[in-house]
């Protein structure tokens, strides 16, 4: 999509090739028994808790961050009260996938 | 204004579902995600296709913001009950746009469409129609909008307040993290900015906090002096929207502009003074 806008579709950015070789992605999905959960949001975390970003999770359960390199926690809300953590690392040049399991 | 003036809560919304003379408005950052569900009577404005000039980097004009309101069946006296995802990140832009072209009666539903989807409230896919009105709006009103000279003249004399995240404050980064990191021609802030990111505004299920926890972020925290003016400014004004929000319209404090150029526009201008690092 054009970058004139801070506008995200659910699920986060498209990524091309020449993207993830400058990027440092933080991507993955969010599941109930194998199925994918769309309505929800994932949101990235800084240091100290600290909220740097959240998008709702697409029709896949997907979700993908372009953070800096460094430690992040990614947290997931969802009806219900579902509230699940997981600390991650990013680095330039990788991709770094985190699943989480409903 | 204050809280009870602009916001309203999900009870509230549900109660008015269909009701003559409210209008819901759903303005989303992923402005796909009406069609995934949406509440039930509300209709779509899209932030990008319906309320920027397609040429000129700009908003609409009045005379665009009088067709696409009458085109959607809003009508002067109509109460506009605007909400979307992102902790009302652009509802609270189109609110900004409502005040802007003078509609008084317009509030937005607190926690926006993550709490009520959190709270398994029914959303819908139809999509209603509404007949065609006859719109009128106000010219621009130009104490609600900052343009770059007014905020270089502004420079150590009023409040700036950078809502980004620390990593876009610092340099480090040139646009939010879940965004490819393109846009201005160089990273960090306008000198004298305070950084109080937007979101902090916000609890965790998107509804806004109350007012002491917000005047202890923005004036005991940061430093955001309340007897000064104030402008807030983003990467691209949305964001700011949401803090100008915070700032004028629950807080009540009585000058605050948001600067919708913001930093795409100067991070790229020529000979401007800019800082780098963490904020002080």
């Amino acid at each position: 999509m054009s970058n004139d806008s801070c506008g995200a579709p659910a699920g986060g950015v498209t990524i091309t090739k020449d993207k993830a070789v400058k990027e440092a992605i933080v991507e993955g999905h969010v599941l109930n028994a194998g199925a994918p959960v769309s309505t929800g949001y994932a949101r990235l975390l800084g240091t100290g808790d600290e909220f740097v970003a959240e998008v709702p999770l697409g029709e896949d359960g997907g979700f993908r961050f372009f953070a800096a390199p460094g430690d992040w926690t990614l947290r997931v809300l969802a009806p219900g009260g579902v509230r699940l953590e997981q600390a991650v690392s990013a680095d330039i040049g990788q991709i770094t996938k985190v699943e989480f399991t409903v | 204004m204050s809280r009870s003036d602009v916001l309203v809560d999900a009870d509230w919304v549900e109660a008015r579902i269909g009701a003559p003379g409210t209008v819901i408005v759903e303005v989303d950052e992923d402005t796909s995600a009406y069609e995934k569900g949406h509440i039930p009577s509300a209709i779509r404005i899209d932030w990008k296709k319906d309320l920027q000039d397609p040429v000129r980097r700009d908003f609409v004009d009045k005379i665009g913001f009088e067709a696409l309101l009458s085109d959607r069946g809003i009508s002067n006296d109509d109460t506009v009950v605007l909400y979307g995802g992102n902790n009302n990140w652009f509802a609270s832009y189109a609110y900004w746009y409502f005040k802007l072209y003078g509609h008084q009666n317009v509030v937005l539903l607190d926690g926006g469409r993550k709490k009520w989807e959190l709270d398994s409230r029914e959303l819908t896919r139809d999509v209603p129609s509404r007949e065609k009105t006859s719109y009128t709006a106000t010219e621009q009103d130009a104490t609600l909008r900052a343009l770059r000279d007014e905020v270089l003249a502004s420079i150590g004399k009023r409040n700036l307040v950078d809502v980004r995240s620390p990593d876009e404050f610092s340099g480090r980064l040139l646009a939010p993290a879940h965004l490819p990191q393109e846009q201005s021609q160089r990273g960090g802030h306008i000198p004298t900015a305070k950084n109080v990111p937007w979101s902090k505004a916000a609890n965790e299920d998107g509804t806004f906090k109350a007012d002491d926890e917000l005047t202890e972020l923005y004036s005991d925290e940061a430093g955001v002096d309340f007897g000064k003016d104030t402008i807030a400014y983003c990467r691209i004004g949305e964001r700011s929207a949401h803090t100008w929000f915070v700032l004028h319209e629950i807080l009540g404090l009585p000058n605050v502009k948001n600067y919708d150029g913001s930093w795409t526009e100067y991070g790229s201008l020529v000979g401007v003074p800019i800082e780098i690092g963490d904020g002080k």
